[in-house]
């Protein structure tokens, strides 16, 4: 019964989102609001776990004698900044919540963010080193790509936008056309083989 | 009495059938009719097939409404006359409606509709919707029978994936090293596919790293994916006959922030140097900083997503990448699984019929036959 009854839920639900696709009256969309909403309110217990989780990891780690113990410390102490100061401040614009994320979490990300564009520039090398037939129409793709997404591409040859834009909106795109019936057509698979309980592997232990 | 199994084929086609000849339904000029499949409240006006004189060809048009054919008429929009249809959206369902249409050149009326009383109700069934019941059901049936045949014992080919293959060349390697194996699902909620496969496919490979006493370490985006990922791989523990090995701390909570779970796993790459990355699951543009993280620091690299633009950042980033359905294919090839193999055979033939209508649509397309091109829109 352990493992009964989540795939019957699993089958019921599954079964009620495949249907409600089809239905547009509005006791079928009002139930598929519902059943979001309560996704939802589940999910907030789930992070309480993460939390949880956090907590104990690091908690751990916090004797000094530890390796790593401050950065364990800096993460409690981050995590109990921001609970307590949005419990008590609020979390709208002009409120220290606020301040804290838009100064210090935000630019943090923004930085993790910008690191993309040094990897892009060695990826694109290793990608695009003449090793055989394959790395080299890869390379004259993406020169031909390039030079017709920069203006001076334009004035090297006029009809290079049109170039690039052919090889994006018709090879490019048939390989990708193809990448997405696969991915859908698996999707299809994987969600039937979960909804009729054959894959249950999510459940874990028995 | 028994459902009529032998009938299906027809009923379908009966519907496909009506949900071509529905759009030629509207032949008046003008004409307010229910919204087709929608959550009611909604009337739409057309003028589509209004043909004006050339000499007065009118540049917009008033819509009145009233409740009572000799009622107040009231403006309820204004439109260009280029726009060919209206939907009023602000109806009350089983009520009848009365509207005038007015063509308007510059100050001067150059027409005048008034068309037939008109109610809108809610629809239990999208019939634009009809042709992707039917793509799920011809798939379905396909997945299906083949699962059926794999449970009865018929043996099923399915092609050699290197990316697939290599895992166990992965876990080996870590084992051989004495280094350990890093995990990641991505920045995928519970409820992706993808975030499902990739689930699927550590329960597959959980035993073997079990077997091998192999440190594994899982850094989580997501807390239900954390507490799915700490069961899934304590089961795989307990059928590898080591429960005591298994550690819950190693697969653990990060953050839900994108760029902060990518700054943790990087870290781990670089203190813990993996010997082996699986990066399989959902991935955004977190994705080359990861891998390109893993390159640095010479990890064996296995990569798999349902992005397809992620994918061309793991190809030249990682060593071997699950392209499309592999990712999807991965538990079944690993285990073995007669069922699992079934619906991956089931799927091969589902794209062996979706060329069929890609080839037969791009040849009647070149001739001007649109019909089979039009029942792949979704409404």
């Amino acid at each position: 019964m352990r493992r009964r009854l989540p795939v019957i839920v699993c089958f019921l639900f599954g079964l009620f989102m495949l249907v409600q696709f089809f239905v547009p009256h509005p006791v079928g969309t009002e139930a598929y609001e519902t059943v979001l909403d309560w996704v939802q309110i589940i999910y907030v217990f789930a992070l309480f776990v993460g939390v949880a989780g956090i907590i104990k990891l690091h908690g751990g780690k916090l004797s000094p004698g530890k390796k790593g113990w401050f950065y364990s410390l800096t993460t409690i102490l981050g995590l109990a900044a921001m609970v307590i100061l949005g419990f008590v401040f609020g979390v709208g614009r002009g409120t220290p919540f606020n301040w804290i994320f838009e100064n210090l979490q935000a630019p943090m990300q923004a930085t993790m963010f910008a690191l993309l564009a040094f990897f892009i520039a060695s990826a694109a090398y290793r990608g695009f080193r003449i090793r055989n037939l394959e790395s080299v129409l890869l390379l004259v793709a993406a020169v031909i790509v390039m030079i017709g997404r920069v203006p001076i591409g334009e004035m090297i040859f006029p009809y290079s936008p049109e170039v690039a834009d052919w090889v994006l909106r018709v090879p490019s795109m048939a390989a990708r056309r193809g990448i997405f019936i696969g991915i859908g057509l698996g999707s299809i698979a994987t969600a039937l083989r979960v909804i009729v309980g054959i894959e249950r592997t999510y459940l874990g232990r028995d | 009495m028994s459902f009529p199994v032998k009938k299906v084929p027809i009923i379908i086609l009966v519907l496909l059938s009506y949900q071509l000849c529905c759009g030629a339904e509207q032949s008046e000029p003008v004409s307010a009719y229910d919204t087709p499949n929608d959550a009611g409240r909604s009337i739409t006006i057309s003028w589509e097939e209004l043909e004006p004189s050339e000499l007065a060809v009118p540049e917009e048009c008033r819509i009145f409404r009233s409740p009572e054919q000799e009622g107040t008429y009231e403006l309820v929009a204004t439109v260009p006359f280029d726009q060919s249809l209206y939907r009023d959206d602000d109806v009350e369902d089983d009520s009848s409606y009365y509207y005038n249409l007015v063509l308007v050149k510059g100050e001067s009326t150059v027409g005048s509709f008034t068309l037939r009383p008109v109610s809108s109700s809610p629809q239990l069934f999208n019939t634009a919707r009809l042709n992707v019941l039917v793509g799920i059901l011809i798939c379905g049936i396909l997945v299906a029978f083949f699962m059926i045949q794999g449970k009865i014992g018929r043996e099923l080919y399915v092609r050699p994936i290197a990316g697939l293959s290599a895992i166990d060349d992965a876990i080996g390697r870590a084992t051989e090293m004495g280094k350990p194996i890093l995990y990641s699902s991505g920045v995928g909620e519970m409820s992706r596919v993808a975030t499902i496969a990739s689930m699927n496919i550590l329960g597959s490979i959980a035993p073997k790293i079990a077997e091998y006493n192999t440190k594994f370490i899982f850094p989580n985006w997501d807390p239900v994916v954390t507490t799915v990922a700490q069961e899934v791989v304590k089961e795989g523990y307990y059928k590898a006959g080591h429960p005591e090995a298994f550690d819950p701390d190693n697969i653990y909570f990060v953050t839900q922030s994108q760029f902060g779970y990518v700054a943790a796993v990087d870290g781990v790459m670089v203190r813990e140097r993996p010997a082996a990355n699986l990066l399989l699951g959902t991935f955004e543009a977190e994705s080359l900083i990861l891998a390109e993280t893993g390159n640095s620091i010479g990890a064996i690299q296995i990569a798999g997503t349902d992005s397809s633009i992620q994918l061309a950042f793991f190809i030249v980033a990682c060593d071997y990448v699950l392209i499309g359905e592999e990712l999807f294919a991965a538990s079944g090839y690993i285990t073995k699984d007669p069922m699992v193999l079934g619906s991956l055979k089931g799927t091969d033939y589902s794209k062996l019929v979706i060329i069929l209508f890609v080839v037969s649509g791009s040849i009647l397309g070149t001739f001007g036959v649109e019909t089979l091109v039009n029942w792949f829109s979704v409404g």
